[in-house]
């Protein structure tokens, strides 16, 4: 139960660190951290625009979407104490379910009958397909280092495992994490929020026809997912037995520290080209091959 | 003694089909079927709920000096139970697809037509029953032979009729590899039986002899290089006849691997890495193809291809699990494979009926020239929807319950595993992880292309939704997709008994109930999802009444006099894939480019289409080489009947000449 509060905390302030990192390195008074959040207020509060092209996908989908990251928050631990619920293989269903929510997002997007979201909804599908053999490759990676199968075996269990070696793959699940966070979030390098041209979108083109109650569902969803992908960082380079006011702490600090690579990665770096995308998606994945090998020898299996 | 004879009755009276007249011929099969499904599956019954191991119903004491003998064991009974539900829920939306056939083809058409489906459906049967080699070679030519009849339905169209001819010479081919096979066992043991493979195993080679089996039960099954007639057959055949072939006859070829695994005793790894590897091979390739597809039943076509790899790796873990005595792996790779018999065989033929409805609605079954058909066929593209997602595997829906068995047979194994093992488990999650992707990516455009959007054409813009004989029948299918989503445990628990009886595993009840605990948590979560998806979107109902709702056009960056064809088509969906996937797929694109003196363009076409290159290297090429090969030698063929008389000539002289020298 910890983990969720501390995720809904962590995601209510994250999309606003992120402003506030971007507006100080370019030198700008910038708005307010909460902006972001009043921002959603803004938008619950106005009335709706649909297409008349677009049918019941496009009314249910930003729900369906939301409904998916709610329910993957709770298999995520915190600490020694597992998630809500908890079971072996829940990390397939995080993905799949994560995948379900998705689905009805590129579906919303066609169903505008615009080209800007078929554009929109064929970059995303095949970005996310093409990121997930590199989640499923770390997560295997992280089975077989502890044996367990579940978020939470494997994340109470990582840190005994090979003790002295912990930091390699620590450090590579971080960043692999951050990578997969970032694609599946739309942000820098692969896709970019800022950009004023539909033909260069990939997430904001697909919901450019949503609006007020709909597009701050969508927005809390993404912010959630952030801060989802944050707990799951702060899992891999956190020992879970220490001191639960110390791991809070920390807690807190990576999400934070999270959310300001995002925002000086967008500050000071451009978008890849298009089609240079896939061939960074998959660097990721063999990353995470590189980390199995890794494990292969010091599990003593390989020389 | 009573079970033979109601069997027997059926078998002959499915003969008086031809005297029936026409408007109750459907009536009379219906009634023929349903009997056989309620007698089939009562026999099911009593095996599954473990009254009795195994089943035997003497039909002829003596065919052919063969003894003619059902038996149900247990694995029989899950495919008897997979068949019945299929056919049955095919025949009933049958009724609605082929009325508009009624005018313009005639009685014996359709006599032939429902004593095909009747006989496909009673061959089906008895190939999960027959253990003798001989008799099971005569109903799996049946299944064949039956199966034919009901692709040629539309023979006036010749290209209906060249794929139903070519189809029926690969199953011979698959035939024929059967066959030998058995005659092996035969020459080996002196029986030719299922049983007999096990005495055969026990004394020679079983790699081989499986290897064999894997390619004639293979072409049926449609696994990588052997499936070339599939993205033919079931885009030939009426939608129904699709579904049950696609949805269960294929899953007869799984059937067969597994009744011979199950004698298998050495070489278990080597078996194991190949059917993993083929299996691998089929998914990936047979979702990557689908992809490219516009045709929507060839898609769908492929999208088999794809599946039957996902039930392939299941079964490949498996036997890599008996080989190396990995019981958690054994267990839940089997099972994984078979729940996804039975889920194949619900979601693959719901999309199959409904790519029926759409055809039937609209004419077309290119999916180019569809489009927002969800606001005029909304039952349809609701389970087409649900179909999709369920072929995805995402819960909570049942694609998602085997996917998830067989991931976690992997990870189970994974920190137990050698070097070899662990680089092979982890090649296949990467494997179905790429899979799973890949079908996200397929069906949001096929479902996106067909069912949402403006339509694209006239026709798709004049359709209606299709009768309600037609869409009462799905309801039945969603209903056990949604089931075994959402209350797996009741079905998984059945399949691991079946499972730990046919592959008489070791103890595995801790295996067994840690699944069944993490199956029980995963529809608490299920349940869980949609009950918040329906409590935000009672919340979103009447929030969004207190707000302002406008009406509006869809954004077009300022230009709102956009056309219907200005939207993304499948092509335009699938172009950054293809980019990616060229060397694969074999693009081929028809367009003149522009001339330098062409200042106002004219009006050009565009044109693209993908090969099968594995058809193209396999079967397309040899028949070219082999059919200008006859070319040539079709010179003798002067139509001069003195150079006729000169060959019998020479030939006489020939033999006669070997004979004097003792050559012949």
């Amino acid at each position: 139960m910890m983990s969720f509060v501390l995720i809904l905390i962590a995601a209510f302030f994250f999309p606003g660190i992120i402003l506030r990192t971007k507006s100080i390195s370019s030198g700008r008074k910038g708005q307010g951290i909460l902006q972001p959040i009043k921002d959603i207020g803004v938008l619950m509060r106005k009335g709706s625009v649909f297409s008349k092209t677009s049918g019941r996908i496009f009314q249910i989908a930003p729900v369906v979407a939301l409904s998916s990251v709610l329910c993957v928050l709770l298999v995520i631990p915190f600490a020694t104490q597992s998630a809500v619920i908890s079971f072996e293989g829940d990390f397939v269903f995080f993905a799949y379910l994560l995948a379900f929510g998705k689905f009805f997002t590129i579906l919303s997007a066609l169903d505008t009958g615009s080209s800007f979201g078929g554009m929109g909804a064929n970059r995303e599908a095949f970005f996310s397909m093409l990121v997930e053999p590199a989640f499923f490759i770390l997560l295997a990676t992280f089975a077989m280092l502890t044996g367990y199968t579940s978020f939470s075996g494997i994340f109470s269990h990582f840190f005994l495992a090979g003790t002295h070696y912990v930091l390699i793959y620590s450090i590579i699940g971080f960043y692999i994490f951050v990578q997969i966070a970032m694609i599946e979030n739309s942000r820098l390098p692969v896709d970019d929020p800022r950009t004023h041209l539909e033909l260069t979108m990939i997430h904001e083109v697909m919901i450019l026809d949503n609006s007020g109650f709909d597009k701050a569902l969508i927005h809390i969803g993404t912010y959630l997912k952030f801060a989802i992908y944050g707990a799951l960082m702060y899992n891999v380079i956190v020992p879970a037995g220490w001191n639960i006011f110390l791991q809070i702490v920390l807690f807190l600090t990576v999400q934070v520290v999270f959310a300001v690579i995002i925002g000086l990665t967008e500050s000071f770096r451009a978008r890849n080209k298009m089609n240079k995308n896939p061939k960074f998606i998959l660097t990721i994945s063999a990353i995470a091959w590189i980390a199995f090998v890794v494990i292969l020898i010091l599990t003593d299996k390989l020389i | 003694m009573m079970n033979a004879i109601l069997f027997l009755i059926i078998l002959s009276l499915s003969f008086l089909v031809f005297f029936i007249p026409k408007s109750l011929k459907y009536y009379y099969t219906l009634f023929l079927l349903t009997s056989g499904i309620i007698l089939t599956s009562l026999w099911c019954f009593g095996v599954l709920n473990g009254n009795n191991q195994q089943l035997n119903i003497q039909l002829y004491t003596s065919f052919f000096n063969r003894n003619f003998l059902l038996t149900i064991d247990s694995l029989s009974a899950f495919f008897i139970v997979v068949v019945n539900i299929t056919v049955f829920i095919g025949f009933l939306y049958a009724r609605g697809y082929l009325q508009p056939y009624y005018q313009s083809k005639n009685a014996l058409r359709f006599s032939i037509h429902y004593f095909s489906y009747l006989w496909l459906y009673l061959s089906m049967i008895m190939v999960v029953m027959i253990r003798d080699g001989l008799s099971f070679l005569i109903v799996w030519e049946l299944m064949a032979l039956s199966s034919f009849l009901l692709v040629i339905f539309d023979a006036e169209d010749r290209t209906i009729m060249k794929t139903g001819i070519s189809y029926l010479i690969q199953m011979h081919v698959g035939m024929f590899f059967i066959l030998i096979s058995f005659l092996i066992v035969d020459k080996a043991t002196g029986q030719m039986s299922f049983d007999a493979l096990r005495l055969y195993f026990a004394s020679h080679s079983n790699f081989l002899l499986f290897i064999l089996f894997f390619i004639g039960f293979g072409i049926k099954a449609g696994f990588i290089l052997l499936h070339t007639w599939l993205p033919e057959a079931h885009p030939a055949a009426p939608s129904h006849v699709s579904g049950v072939m696609s949805g269960v006859m294929i899953k007869m070829g799984i059937y067969g691997i597994l009744r011979v695994i199950m004698s298998v005793q050495n070489d278990l790894l080597l078996i194991g890495l190949i059917v993993l590897s083929i299996s691998i091979a089929s998914g990936v390739f047979g979702v990557m193809m689908a992809i490219v597809q516009h045709d929507l039943k060839r898609l769908l076509a492929y999208h088999s291809i794809e599946n039957i790899g996902i039930i392939g790796i299941g079964i490949g873990l498996g036997v890599i699990g008996l080989a190396t005595n990995n019981t958690a792996l054994s267990l839940l790779g089997f099972s994984g494979g078979l729940l996804h018999v039975m889920n194949h065989s619900l979601f693959k033929s719901l999309l199959f009926f409904n790519a029926g409805s759409v055809y039937q609605a609209t004419h077309t079954r290119n999916i180019e020239q569809l489009g927002g058909l969800m606001k005029k066929m909304p039952y349809t593209a609701i389970f087409f929807l649900i179909g999709s997602l369920a072929i995805c595997g995402l819960p909570p829906f049942n694609g998602f319950i085997s996917e998830y068995l067989i991931y976690m047979g992997m990870f189970k194994s994974l920190s137990a595993a050698n070097l070899y093992q662990s680089i092979v488990i982890l090649s296949s999650i990467v494997g179905l992880a790429l899979i799973g992707g890949l079908a996200i990516f397929c069906f949001t455009k096929a479902f996106g292309i067909v069912f949402l959007g403006e339509p694209r054409s006239e026709k798709a813009s004049k359709a209606k939704e299709v009768s309600r004989v037609m869409i009462f029948p799905q309801f039945i299918t969603v209903a056990f997709i949604i089931l075994i989503g959402l209350a797996s445990v009741l079905f998984v628990k059945p399949v691991f008994n079946i499972v730990f009886q046919a592959f008489r595993l070791p103890d595995m009840t801790m295996v067994a109930n840690s699944s069944v605990n993490n199956l029980a948590q995963i529809s608490i979560l299920s349940g869980i999802f949609v009950i918040t998806i329906v409590i935000l979107l009672v919340y979103r109902h009447f929030y969004l009444k207190t707000k302002q709702i406008d009406i509006g056009p869809t954004w077009g960056c300022g230009y709102t006099a956009g056309t219907s064809k200005q939207q993304y088509t499948a092509t335009s969906y699938t172009y950054n894939y293809n980019h990616l996937a060229k060397p694969l797929l074999q693009t081929k694109k028809i367009m003149d480019d522009f001339r330098d003196d062409e200042i106002f363009p004219v009006k050009r076409t565009f044109e693209s289409h993908s090969d099968d290159i594995i058809k193209k290297l396999l079967i397309d090429k040899p028949i070219d080489w082999f059919s200008s090969l006859l070319k040539k030698i079709a010179v003798m063929q002067t139509g001069q009947i003195q150079h006729y008389i000169l060959y019998a000539f020479v030939y006489m002289l020939l033999v006669f000449l070997l004979t004097y020298f003792n050559l012949i």
